[in-house]
Formats: C-alpha cells, structure tokens, sequence
C-alpha cells in the first residue's frame, strides 16, 4: 500500500471548486512534484495534506491512516513555505527546536537534533543568528533545516525555491536532490518550474484547473504526454505542436504539414501510434519536442524514423550549448535543436532531421495523444 | 531630510527660508507660553504673583507650592493634597491600559488569524464602539455599574475604560496582524502550537511597534479621561483630573494660582514621561502600520 494515498479529494471555497477530484498516490520515499499553472490548486492540495485547510470531499491516507480531521500537528509532517516563515524573534537554533519544544521533547535531546541537522546542512555557525542576519539562501536552508530535524514522515515543500535567484535556484536544487538521496525522506513538492519537477521528482503530477492531467515519471511526463497541456507545459523551450493531415501513401499512412512558398513537409508515423487507428483524410496534431528535430549530423542514429526535410531558416538563437534554429510549418513557428556550434544563418535553405520515433500524435478535438 | 530640504530651496530665494522658520518659531514660541507661565507660576510666592508679570520669572524661586499640592493641599473637605488621586489615577491607568491592550491584540489576533463565520460584522460592531459618544452611554453604564456592585469604585472605573478602549485597540491590532505573515501561524501550527502558544511565542514578541502605540494612546486617554472619572467613582476614589478640578475650584479662602498650577503640572507629568520615553516608537509604530496595513 502506498505511504501517502489521496481518494477522490475535492475542496471548494463556498462556490468555486478548486480541487475537483484528486487521485494520488505516493510511495515511501518517494518525490512527488506537483507541477501546474499559477492558480490550478498546487498550494491548495499541499495545505489539505498537511491539513492547514479542511477539505470538502474524498480522503488523505498517510501511512495507511486517514488523517482528514487530524490538526497539522497530528500528522507528523513538515512544511517548508514559500517564504521560508521563520519565527524573526528566534534565533536559528531557537526557530528549528520550536517544533520540539512544542512537542515537549527534553532540552538535551532538541540540542543534538539540532546539531545533527546544522551539520548536515553546513550550518553550524548560523545558529545563534536570527533570521533577518541571514542571507536569502541561508534563511532557506534554515528552513529545511527545521523541516529536518524533526524526522518526520511525510516533507511537504511549496515553492521553497522561487524566492531565490537563479543561480542559487540551481545550487540548492542540486541540494535538495542529494538530502533526498541521502535520507530517502518522503516529499511531495509544489512548483511551477517544469525543470524542478524534471530533475527532482520521481513522479511528477501536473495540475491544472483543479484536475490532474497526467501522474507519471519525469520520463513518461515528458515523453508521453497524456494531452496537449502537458505537452506544452512540460519542456522549455515547449514541445513543436503542428497540425497535419493524415495521408494514404505508398508505405501506409503519412503525415502532411502544410506550408507557405514550398511543398508540404510529408512526415512517417511516429513509432508511438498504431497505424492502422489512423484514417486518410484526418486531422492530428504531430508533437515533437525541439531536440527531436536536428542538423542530420546531431540526428539519433538508432532511431529508424529520421526524416530529413529540407527548410529555409528564420531566426537562430545561440543558446551556447545548442543553437535554437526557427523555421516555419503548419503556419505555425518550428523549432529545432542544433549543435551549439552549428553555422546557420537566417533565410538559408538547410536539411531538418525530424526524429519521429520521437514524436507523438494528439486528436485536435479531445486534445488526448493518440496512442 | 534637512538636507533634502536645503537642496530643494538652493534655488529659492533666502527669504521664503526666514519666512517659513521664523513662521515655526513664532508658532513655537506661542504654544510654549502657557507651558512657561504654568512653570514659572509654580515657583512664585503668592505675593509675587499678585503684584508682578505673568510672564517674569520668579523673583523669589519656592518649591512651597508643588510641596503643598502634592501633600497638603485642601480638596473638598480633606487636605491631604493631590498624592491620593495621583495613586488612585495610577492605580486605574495601569490595569486599565494593560488589559485593553492585551485583550486588543488578541481581538486582533483572531479577527485575522482564527477568521470565523461572521468575523467582519463582529469587527464592524467594535469600530462601531470607537464613534459613540461618552455621553450617551453614562446613565446606561452607571446603571450596569450599580447593579454588578462595583460603582463608586476605581474597579468599576477600570472595567469602563477597558470596554471604551476596546475598539481602538483591536483596530489597531487588528491592522497591524493583517500584514503578519500567515505563513508563520501556519509553521507554528505544524511545529504544533497551539492558539495561545501561536501566541504569546510567536505574535506578540513581533509586535512592539504596535503595542507601543497602543499604550501610549490608552494611557494618555485613560489618564487623561475626566468625564468617567467624574461621573463613576465616588469622593475617595476620584482620579487625578477629577481631583485637579475640586482643588481649581474650591470656592474657599483666597485662589492659589502657584499650587494651582503645581498641582496642574503634576498631573500631567505621567503623560508627558510616557511621549519621552516611547515617543519616537510612537511614529515608527504609526507609520508601520500606515504603509502595511
Ligand atoms: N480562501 C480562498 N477563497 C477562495 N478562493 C481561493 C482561496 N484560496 C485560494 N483560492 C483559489 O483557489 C485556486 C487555487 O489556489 P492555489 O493557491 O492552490 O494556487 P496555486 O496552484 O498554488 O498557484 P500559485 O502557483 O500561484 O501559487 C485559485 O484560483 C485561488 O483563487
Ligand atoms: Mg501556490
């Protein structure tokens, strides 16, 4: 049975339905990354489960215990808040022991946990400081300090990272992914940065409106999008989407992209759809991610479904390890990843190498991936 | 700021500055003559004042007066000076003040943080109570005082103040934990806090500002008052105010103007040490709240 289980939870403001039937599962020592737009429910399902809201409906298990009427305290959970909420008139020492002395654990006991935690975090000699004297990193790590070392079972994280500047962003992503490793915690974490998510979770759930649209691993999210939202909102930058129609040719079915000034582009099935659920004249959305689509060179050479199609260039855009390459199909912008060091200019005519084993189709009417 | 001040008039001419400084002087100056006549009254002799200048200093410098209206000074039938009143004043302001500031902050701690069904129009009520008039409510709250057995006393006194200050100091409050973090209450609650843990650990050590000001308006409010203080307490137990009147206007024997004023001065040194010593956090806290709240 999972450690941390949500049945069918809903949460409504007087009218306005916020969380409109969750299901999640989470197992022990798992990283569960709640990903969606700002407004679609993030910090709403992370409150219930730590239960600073009620909730309307449904039901939160957490170690095989259902803990809707159970107060914050009861839950055995940690929290660390987008602002970081350090108590300003404690000290750092005083600020991470709170939850003890709270608790009525014995003051000898509330120091060692203390020390232990400081050490894990390199932060010995933060302690006697209070929370203004502090850094914007330090007052993070403080609070993941006092989410520590208490040694609970569930870690709820919302947004601990969006207050810090990019840099440090990365450096204490990095950070959190070691802890995770290190102490194999379990952590559910809110985000609206679809790198955090890829790089931390080990299941990812994307939310948006109030439902969730897909839960899988990062690969699976990434890969196989369940829609055209999660398509587009997973991946930066986000994943081509270019409407085609079904054609019947020589070797089965084919893909035909329009375009302005130039023959269509006419594209295989990718490997992702069964051939025979497509009919000739239908209207589907190919989704292929920029780094499907190459130089011939950079192209995957174990993929059997490369197409190399010829193109006249709009924009390039180094991005020093690659060079984002702009052209135009399906009236609609395309964009590819080509080696950082590529020699591309605009308005030139060059071959694209689309990867179609690594695209995938969706149904322009439902918006689900065909499958 | 003064340098400000001075960069933006380098332009102007020389004359609007001693037009707008001699203008404060002027103002300075004229508010200060009451203060200054009352001083040095306070240090003449009877005789003095008669004969000399209101405004000449004291020819012969007597400390008699401030020692007659603190000690022995006629009030009524009694002529004990003004010390009695001056404790019973103390005696009132002090509970006074500590009470309503207290229940003040955890008025506003559960209009912000504890929010209820309704909690809006209970906060409304209490503003409401800051626009009543005092002399609409004397009969009723005599009344009221009378029937829990407590009129004529400084407890009743007390109770009446705590009640009128109620509103001003829950608005106060109540701006001020608006702009409190909630995301500390809700840390707390997880640490597993509970209300008055929340609290007394967590609220109220972040709220000097707003408890300075708080105590500085009910105490010079309350100190201050004299209309409760006349209307509810019987001769014993009148305030300081009260007090200051029965000596001002006792019909007897001839008018001590330097006792008078001794006396008058006395009675507002409480208020006067409460500016000095907060004064400065009295606008820091005022502004705190202006620009959060
Ligand atoms: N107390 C409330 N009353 C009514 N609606 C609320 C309340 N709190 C939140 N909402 C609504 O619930 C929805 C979800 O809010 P929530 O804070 O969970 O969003 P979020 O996904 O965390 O967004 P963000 O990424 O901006 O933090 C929003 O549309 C918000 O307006
Ligand atoms: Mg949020």
């Amino acid at each position: 049975m999972a450690f941390l289980e949500i049945k069918n939870l809903q949460k409504r403001y007087g009218k306005v339905d916020v969380l409109k039937g969750i299901d999640l599962d989470l197992d022990k020592g798992g990283f569960l990354v709640l990903v969606g737009p700002s407004g679609c429910g993030k910090s709403t399902l992370l409150n219930a489960i730590a239960g600073l809201e009620t909730i309307s409906g449904g039901d939160i298990l957490i170690d095989g215990n259902v803990v809707n009427d159970l107060r914050p305290s009861m839950r055995d959970i940690a929290m660390v808040f987008q602002s970081y909420a350090l108590y300003p008139n404690m000290t750092v020492a005083q600020n991470m022991a709170f939850g003890m002395e709270m608790r009525g654990v014995p003051k000898p006991e509330r120091e060692a946990a203390v020390q232990r935690v400081a050490k894990l975090l390199q932060m010995g000699h933060l302690l006697e400081r209070r929370p203004s004297q502090l850094s914007g990193g330090q007052r993070q790590r403080v609070a993941m300090g006092r989410a520590l070392v208490r040694d609970p079972k569930l870690f709820l994280f919302d947004e601990p990272l969006s207050n810090l500047d990019a840099k440090l962003r990365v450096d204490m992503r990095t950070e959190i992914k070691k802890l995770h490793a290190a102490t194999g915690t379990t952590i559910v974490y809110v985000t609206h940065d679809q790198i955090e998510a890829m790089t931390l979770a080990t299941k990812i759930a994307v939310l948006r409106d109030g439902l969730l649209q897909q839960v899988g691993t990062p690969h699976e999210v990434y890969n196989r999008p369940a829609n055209l939202f999660v398509a587009e909102f997973m991946g930066s930058p986000s994943m081509n989407l270019l409407t085609a129609k079904v054609a019947a040719g020589k070797g089965g079915m084919m893909l035909e992209l329009a375009r302005e000034h130039d023959a269509p582009i006419l594209l295989r099935v990718p490997s992702s759809v069964v051939q025979t659920k497509l009919a000739a004249g239908q209207e589907v959305i190919v989704g292929i991610r920029p780094e499907a689509i190459t130089d011939p060179d950079g192209a995957d050479r174990n993929s059997t479904l490369v197409e190399t199609v010829e193109a006249k260039v709009e924009v390039v855009e180094p991005a020093g390890s690659d060079t984002y390459v702009v052209t135009h199909a399906a009236g609609r912008e395309v964009i590819a990843r080509m080696r950082g060091d590529a020699d591309v200019r605009p308005g030139q005519r060059i071959p694209f190498a689309f990867d179609l084993g690594r695209a995938v189709l969706f149904d322009p009417k439902t918006q689900v991936r065909l499958a | 700021m003064s340098g400000r001040v001075d960069s933006g008039m380098a332009g102007g001419s020389v004359v609007t500055k001693i037009v707008i400084y001699g203008l404060l002087l002027f103002f300075a100056l004229l508010f200060l003559t009451p203060l200054f006549v009352m001083l040095v009254t306070s240090f003449k002799s009877l005789d003095e004042i008669r004969d000399g200048n209101m405004l000449a200093l004291p020819q012969n410098f007597t400390i008699e007066p401030w020692l007659k209206a603190w000690g022995t000074a006629c009030i009524g039938l009694t002529c004990g000076g003004i010390k009695g009143y001056f404790g019973n004043s103390i005696e009132m302001v002090v509970p006074a003040v500590t009470i309503s500031t207290l229940l003040g902050a955890l008025n506003g701690y559960v209009l912000t943080k504890w929010r209820f069904p309704g909690h809006k129009m209970v906060f409304a009520l209490m503003l409401f109570a800051c626009f009543i008039p005092f002399q609409a409510v004397l009969i009723p709250v005599a009344r009221v005082l009378g029937l829990v057995g407590l009129s004529g006393t400084v407890g009743g006194l007390i109770v009446v103040h705590v009640i009128y200050g109620l509103g001003f100091t829950t608005l106060f409050f109540r701006n001020y934990y608006e702009a409190f973090p909630s995301e500390l209450v809700r840390a707390a609650m997880i640490d597993g806090a509970g209300f008055w843990q929340i609290f007394w650990r967590i609220l109220l050590p972040a709220s000097g500002p707003i408890i300075i000001v708080t105590v500085i308006f009910q105490f010079t409010n309350i100190w201050n008052d004299f209309l409760f203080g006349s209307s509810f307490t019987a001769s014993e137990s009148v305030p300081m105010t009260v007090a200051l009147n029965n000596l001002v206007n006792t019909s007897t024997g001839v008018k001590e103007y330097n006792v008078d004023m001794a006396a008058a001065i006395i009675a507002a040194l409480p208020t006067l040490f409460v500016y000095v010593v907060a004064g400065r956090y009295f606008v820091r806290g005022l502004m705190a709240g202006a620009v959060k709240g």
